[in-house]
């Protein structure tokens, strides 16, 4: 077992314990301090994959802007009480767990199905800022832009629903 | 190095558990958190793919997959909080009008 295969199951089990966390906590606030766990973890993986670029991006964007605003609406809202009361749905939450583990059984067999169907091609993938630079501004140029065109509705829908209506 | 079906695996088992995440709780910023669960399996998913074809298709799909969730989360939180501010309790079974 390399040293490199005892990180990954490290990592592994640090992701899917902290998911699981987000699931299974009762406080949101432990959830979102779960969640940013697990994207450390994840950027971890992408370090791991030499995607240098993406675990940087991952740190910055999920851990640092998306994590602070799950903790910034847990303070607006106060949550807490909405899950102490009795279960209208039980029957149906008793049948979710069947069915994430029928999706996961799925999606396994699918994988499965793709991962050894061809032969493994592996070459060297740059995976360094100057690879995927390129790649975002030559083939992928159309969908970057949109991408600012995204963020800009997101951002003035944001103002648009949270502004306070004055009557 | 380590084989890209055990982090094609992880995946799978971390897009399930955010699947159960969404089907069972009833508070919507932990759904939420829970579909960011999801979008990141698929993220590593992206990534051991395009490592195992040596290409870099696979990270610049992450990139706007990273884009996509930022935006949603704000829009989805800035949701949340209207309704908050409408019912002042937050339990998605209650949330079954399409009117406020």
């Amino acid at each position: 077992m390399t040293a490199n295969l005892i990180t990954f199951w490290i990592l592994a089990v640090m992701a899917v314990g902290s998911a699981v966390g987000v699931v299974l906590r009762r406080n949101p606030i432990h959830s979102a301090l779960f969640l940013v766990v697990h994207l450390a973890t994840l950027a971890a993986f992408f370090l791991k994959m030499r995607a240098e670029f993406l675990a940087t991006a991952q740190v910055i964007v999920y851990a640092g802007a998306i994590a602070v605003l799950f903790v910034f609406a847990i303070m607006v809202l106060i949550p807490g009480r909405e899950e102490s009361g009795p279960d209208p749905l039980r029957s149906q939450r008793l049948l979710a767990v069947p069915v994430a583990g029928l999706l996961f059984v799925l999606l396994a067999v699918m994988l499965r199905s793709t991962l050894f169907s061809s032969a493994a091609a592996r070459a060297n993938v740059p995976g360094g800022v100057d690879a995927i630079g390129r790649a975002l501004f030559t083939d992928y140029l159309f969908p970057f832009e949109v991408t600012s065109v995204l963020l800009l509705v997101a951002l003035v829908g944001v103002m648009a629903l949270a502004k306070r209506r004055v009557a | 190095m380590v084989p890209a079906a055990y982090y094609v695996g992880l995946s799978a088992v971390l897009f399930a558990i955010g699947a159960l995440g969404v089907l069972v709780r009833r508070n919507p910023l932990i759904i939420f958190m829970s579909i960011e669960i999801m979008l990141n399996a698929a993220n590593l998913a992206f990534v051991a793919f395009g490592q195992r074809h040596g290409s870099i298709d696979g990270q610049a799909l992450v990139f706007f997959v990273l884009c996509v969730a930022a935006a949603e989360v704000a829009v989805g939180l800035a949701i949340i909080v209207a309704i908050f501010r409408l019912r002042r309790r937050l339990s998605v079974d209650e949330l079954s009008l399409m009117r406020g």
